[in-house]
């Protein structure tokens, strides 16, 4: 119980400033509640939300949307975690928390429910975009696919927070995440369905970890069976695993 | 056993010993690169050191530094907060980390930062960030406190601002630790100095101490233009005197400045000589640091 009133100690003003912090930067800000949604509604004026044989009966806009929140995810995972994460250190910030009674891991909570909270803004937004611009209505059940999104967050979360403890600085943080995040955007059905990719590319798509997110989040919001989806939860739930664990060795905190 | 912290090949801190008293401001002073801040990071728990015992606050930085951050502050050398944090947030921020905290608007007000509350880092000055950093080293209200290069690239107007600061804090009863590579800073502040060199421990004592165990002679100046051989023969005579010189008007006479700076008055004046520009020249703490590391500040 101590051990626990201690973690509690700061927690909460700690998550306050840093979801203050992110939304007081504007790109950030921006690409991560913003950028979806209108995505969303430029494709979907381009293409309508007709049924389509290709989407099995669904208009495009169906699949756009739960796809496109593997989009706010790689966001947040990839490009927001690393820069902020490395920026405060290089800054020297974790080491001056470092010296206060402020355990880490409450730091480290702190900072996921921030990020976390992020993200469920910028994928309630998308949602209500499509729903309002396009009648997309969610197929599956909402208490699957909240944990399906906890699940795809948490483990892009800890790809990010991997990839600041490996920079050396936050400008190859930034980098490499920005190398890795648009790619994987393309190639993973994060914004183009996967369903018009050549099927040689759509084989390349198997090894990218954010199309698991973008099939996990179609099944759960189109109410697939769990057999379907089985695959995508193994695979997030190893990496979720295996990129905590070696963070845990390798992070610096100054 | 003193203190030990090696890197690769290159002993930082090799073999430091030394005490803090409860309620002084104790100066950590050295060129840079000699280990100052090595050896503050050792006490802070920041690092690990290789060798040698060290007790802060009767604690074991590495094995009880939860217990330790409850009641050290701590101002770091080369550390920021976030650029776009605000000093008000920062504040209840940082106070609350701890169990017993003070006010921080009151702290705020103290230092003078009551109307940057809303100013973000990004957006202070260097002044105000330095009072920043030690009213956030305080607000955890420590029993000792950290100023590690506190007024390094201050004007000097801050940086005497700053010093008066210092002063408060001590004044509040709380120990502090400063490291600083002005020697002025060290012997207006600190009740003692430790010199550190390469690593080692090259003097500890008072400023005052450190002065006169140099040994320098202080110097009693003044110009006048009547001064003949009979007069310079009574200064010479005096006890505390050791040499009198005259090039041109001016007169220079060596010795204890302290004491026997009356005596050449009475002489001066026994003789009716008209003087001016009397000044006495004390060799500084800066001369004791010049022996001691035989250098310059290396930079």
């Amino acid at each position: 119980m101590a051990i626990l009133a201690r973690t509690r100690r700061g927690l909460l003003p700690m998550m306050i400033v840093q979801a203050k912090l992110y939304l007081r930067e504007p790109i950030a800000t921006f690409f991560t509640i913003a950028f979806a949604p209108l995505l969303l509604v430029l494709f979907g004026l381009i293409f309508g939300n007709e049924p389509a044989d290709l989407f099995g009966g669904r208009g495009p806009m169906d699949v756009s949307v739960p796809s496109y929140i593997g989009f706010v995810i790689v966001m947040v995972g990839l490009i927001g975690i690393p820069i902020q994460t490395a920026t405060s250190r290089e800054l020297g910030v974790l080491r001056r928390y470092r010296v206060t009674p402020l355990r880490p891991l409450t730091y480290l909570i702190a900072d996921v429910v921030a990020y976390f909270m992020m993200t469920l803004v910028g994928t309630v937004l998308l949602i209500v975009v499509g729903a309002a611009a396009f009648g997309v209505r969610l197929e599956g059940s909402v208490p699957a696919v909240l944990a399906g999104f906890t699940l795809c967050a948490l483990s892009f979360f800890a790809l990010g927070y991997l990839l600041a403890g490996l920079a050396p600085s936050a400008r190859v943080a930034q980098t490499v995440g920005m190398v890795l995040a648009y790619p994987m955007m393309f190639l993973s059905g994060a914004s183009v369905p996967l369903e018009v990719l050549p099927p040689g590319l759509r084989h390349v798509s198997d090894f990218i970890p954010l199309t698991y997110v973008v099939r996990l989040m179609r099944g759960l919001w189109l109410g697939d069976p769990w057999t379907s989806i089985r695959l995508d939860v193994a695979v997030l739930s190893g990496i979720l695993v295996s990129a905590t664990v070696v963070t845990a060795r390798v992070f610096r905190w100054q | 056993m003193g203190l030990r912290k090696v890197y690769g090949l290159t002993r930082a801190v090799d073999g430091v010993s030394f005490e803090v008293r409860e309620g002084e401001i104790f100066g950590i002073v050295g060129p840079n690169g000699a280990g100052k801040t090595t050896t503050v990071e050792c006490l802070e728990g920041l690092r690990a050191p290789d060798g040698g015992a060290v007790r802060v606050l009767g604690l074991d930085p590495q094995e009880e530094g939860d217990a330790l951050r409850e009641r050290i502050g701590v101002q770091l050398q080369e550390s920021a907060l976030p650029t776009r944090l605000r000093v008000g947030e920062a504040m209840t921020l940082f106070a609350s980390f701890y169990a017993h905290p003070l006010q921080p608007r009151t702290l705020l007000d103290e230092l003078g930062l009551a109307d940057c509350a809303r100013i973000a880092w990004g957006n202070l000055s260097g002044g105000q960030r330095q009072r920043l950093a030690i009213a956030l080293a305080l607000v955890g209200d420590p029993d000792l406190v950290f100023f590690d290069e506190l007024t390094s690239g201050l004007d000097p107007q801050a940086r005497h601002a700053t010093w008066d600061l210092v002063r408060g804090v001590r004044d509040r009863g709380k120990t502090i630790v400063l490291t600083t590579h002005y020697m002025e800073e060290a012997e207006l502040l600190c009740s003692r100095v430790m010199v550190i060199d390469h690593g080692r421990v090259t003097a500890l004592d008072t400023p005052v101490d450190l002065v006169r165990s140099l040994g320098a002679e202080q110097r009693v100046t003044f110009r006048s233009e009547g001064v003949g051989d009979d007069v310079l023969a009574a200064l010479r005579a005096l006890p505390m005197v050791a040499r009198v010189e005259r090039s041109g008007d001016r007169v220079i006479v060596h010795g204890e400045s302290d004491r026997s700076l009356t005596p050449i008055l009475s002489v001066l004046d026994g003789f009716g000589v008209a003087f001016h520009d009397l000044r006495t020249e004390q060799p500084s703490l800066e001369d004791v640091f010049l022996s001691l590391t035989g250098s310059e500040m290396r930079d």
